[in-house]
């Protein structure tokens, strides 16, 4: 039956193509993708620990996808395939496998858009719902079903979306996990209004309704089959001011995550920022309460989110800032950050012939302060009883411990055409108990200081060179690291890095991870080959993280798109 | 039956590939973004006035992305001068910084156009796997070069292929 379909496919496609207007149809088409390709090869390390029999003959790992989008005109439809063969090092062992996770088609008129079979989608800062893929963390939690955007005026936008999540490889059935709708509506009184056209206050407000349904099959509790997450928001620009918020309440959603509580749960975050030419001020307030939103209410892992709950901690990228990144706490924190960024001007004392950037962030987060919600249900700092109404907890108060805090300064100078440098220092704490599941390991407090320099010998050749300290006395101890970059313009890197634990309280595990590397690159095609270690941690992207095992070997990346 | 669609839809993409120049984007795909103050944006809205176009995908936590920013940054007014190009900036900052591009952006003096795609939307729909991506777009907004990656010095190449698109001349053999 299958066959003797594809055979009449492909019959009606040949015959259509010697048709004149499949012709003008194809010369109007245009077809785009990109491909990458992660390969990884192990090597057993003694230093290390890494045995052959824990590399238990998967020297080889492969993580790959190809991406292809079809266009004519409104219409356009895609696909991705996926391919873990094994999966690299650190990647959930669910994903081996291949296949199509991604498969779209997409029709766009002046006021409406349709989308069906898979999408991603957010409304507003995430809160109530955001579907994304991250390929650097293995992490998709993208919706399989029907979407539809309506624009009856510019400046107004309706979206409804409807369908179930992916998980991994996993085909929805009845009774697995949930099926997810939602509703999100954004104006913006400067497009609609025409009286606000040229007004200097620029005012746009926003709301939507998310709910996710899924069976109760728990032996033990009754659980709620429909769970809805509401929310609100607004963006208010007044000259150099600008102001963003939004809030969201969630109805209650005993879970896995939040060990099967009947509360309610809430998210706040509220930004201000200020700016005028060369000058910067970023404040940002946020609190999230048994916040975990999950289309199925068994997962604990980085799978299966309906909303997004942003950190409010810069992202670090250098080796040593690096180590010990934040992951977002959902059953509760409370932080809040600031930045202000300066441009010293050009030919002024400090600033010299081409200027001097500062940037100073300062960011904390505590625990929310849980206190008993009633004489008969327990609770402390981190625990609380299942099948209880949780805690109840005062909205603005900071509990104890604190998760997180980190103050930076970061200096940017050019000294002349030839050579320019950052300096940057950074305090740090972080509850490592807490945020990477460690019950008992000591808090860690550590000072990191670092250079970064570029000499640029021509307009093609260019030298840059790190070094990093890292001085703690938790966890691992202190560390030193190297890097040196080489680049020729427009194609070449050539790299050498090492990260030396010195300070590691264990003697032998005071190990160098040294790494080389190679790149080339041209147009949208790149390729890097690395040799070296890697060392154990954690990899996070916008709070979500995954672990990464100690590993030494060869990895291979190859990605390009046309 | 998934089978089947893929089929098909691989036989389609392939009788099209064979077409000639069907990977030339010759208009840029509608995709709703931001404005850098959180207006909506369609980038089917990108346009200049049949002058080159770049559009180039970076992030706050792309050291390289910002480099590249800053070094288009130094040289916009003198390239602007000379070609008329304009640049766009687009951001794909997720909710975690976006409200932070805006300070950044300013308290750096950027004079580029930026755009905010938090959700990678506009990433996507350009096939953009990894940052910096920039594409280079012709008057008629077609795109006639793109490339990723940023070294030091970078610019003083890429600036020369926008002189040559800006007078017209083809480009496809750089």
């Amino acid at each position: 039956m299958k066959k003797s379909i594809l055979a009449l496919f492909v019959l009606i496609l040949i015959a259509t193509g010697a048709n004149a207007q499949f012709s003008e149809m194809i010369k109007k088409s245009e077809v785009h993708g990109s491909f990458e390709f992660d390969g990884a090869y192990y090597l057993p390390d003694d230093a290390m620990g890494i045995t052959d029999s824990m590399i238990n003959g998967r020297n080889f790992a492969f993580n790959g996808f190809g991406n292809i989008i079809y266009t004519l005109g409104k219409f356009s439809a895609g696909l991705r395939y996926e391919a873990y063969l094994p999966p690299i090092a650190g990647f959930d062992a669910k994903l081996e496998g291949q296949g199509i996770p991604y498969l779209w088609a997409k029709y766009t008129s002046e006021k409406f858009t349709f989308t069906v079979g898979n999408f991603y989608e957010q409304f507003g800062m995430g809160l109530t719902f955001r579907t994304y893929e991250e390929w650097s963390l293995g992490y998709d939690n993208s919706m399989n079903g029907a979407r539809i955007t309506y624009e009856p005026v510019k400046g107004l936008i309706m979206k409804a979306v409807y369908g179930s999540q992916r998980f991994y490889w996993a085909k929805w059935k009845p009774n697995s996990r949930g099926i997810v709708k939602g509703f999100d509506a954004e104006l913006d009184f400067n497009q609609v209004f025409k009286s606000m056209e040229n007004s200097k206050v620029r005012l746009i407000i926003g709301g939507s309704a998310v709910s996710k349904y899924q069976s109760d099959l728990d032996p033990i509790y009754k659980l709620p089959r429909n769970v809805s997450n509401l929310g609100g928001r607004f963006s208010l620009g007044i000259g150099n001011f600008n102001i963003a918020s939004e809030y969201a309440w969630k109805v209650n959603d005993p879970s896995a995550i939040n060990k099967y509580i009947y509360k309610d749960g809430d998210a706040f975050i509220f930004t201000l920022s200020y700016s005028t030419k060369g000058f910067g001020f970023f404040g940002m307030f946020k609190r999230l309460d048994n916040m975990s939103y999950k289309s199925d209410r068994t997962v604990i892992s980085n799978a299966l989110d309906i909303n997004f709950l942003p950190p409010n901690t810069e992202i670090h990228s250098y080796m040593l800032t690096a180590i010990y990144p934040y992951a977002t706490q959902p059953n509760g924190e409370i932080g809040f950050q600031l930045q202000i960024n300066y441009k010293i001007p050009r030919k002024s004392k400090l600033g010299g012939k081409y200027g001097m950037g500062i940037s100073v962030n300062y960011s904390q987060v505590n625990n929310i302060d849980r206190q008993q919600v009633n004489d008969t249900t327990p609770v402390s700092d981190l625990k609380w009883e299942s099948g209880t109404l949780g805690w109840t907890s005062p909205f603005f108060k900071f509990g104890k411990p604190v998760f997180w805090q980190d103050m930076n300064i970061e200096i940017n100078k050019k000294f002349s055409k030839k050579f320019k440098a950052i300096f940057k220092y950074m305090y740090q704490t972080y509850d490592i108990a807490v945020l990477q599941g460690h019950p008992g390991e000591p808090t860690i407090y550590a000072n990191i200081a670092l250079v970064d320099m570029t000499y640029k010998f021509n307009s093609k050749n260019a030298l840059r060179w790190e070094a990093q300290g890292f001085w703690s006395q938790q966890d691992k101890g202190s560390w030193l690291a190297l890097l040196l970059e080489y680049t020729i313009s427009p194609h070449w890197f050539f790299a050498f890095s090492n990260q030396y634990n010195y300070g590691n309280p264990v003697a032998k595990d005071q190990i160098h991870y040294y790494n080389l590397s190679f790149g080339y690159t041209r147009r949208t095609s790149r390729i890097a080959l690395t040799y070296g270690r890697q060392r154990e941690g954690i990899v996070c992207v916008g709070g979500v993280c995954r672990q990464v095992p100690a590993a030494n070997g060869f990895t291979v990346t190859i990605t390009s798109s046309f | 039956m998934k089978k089947i669609i893929v089929f098909t839809f691989i036989v389609l993409i392939g009788s099209v590939a064979l077409g000639q120049g069907v990977t030339q984007m010759n208009k840029l795909p509608s995709v709703n973004i931001k404005t850098l103050d959180g207006q909506p944006f369609n980038t089917s809205q990108i346009q200049n006035d049949g002058k080159p176009i770049v559009i180039s995908f970076w992030a706050l936590w792309c050291k390289p992305c910002k480099k590249e920013m800053e070094a288009y940054n130094e040289n916009y007014e003198d390239w602007q001068q000379q070609t008329g190009v304009k640049i766009y900036a687009v951001s794909i900052d997720d909710a975690r910084s976006t409200q932070k591009v805006l300070p950044f952006v300013r308290g750096h003096d950027w004079q580029m156009t930026v755009l905010l795609d938090p959700n990678g939307d506009f990433k996507r729909a350009m096939n953009v796997n990894l940052i910096p991506h920039t594409f280079l777009l012709d008057g008629n907004g077609k795109i006639v070069y793109q490339h990723t990656s940023y070294y030091e010095g970078m610019e003083d190449e890429f600036f020369e292929l926008i002189k040559k698109v800006a007078a017209g001349e083809d480009i496809a053999k750089h």
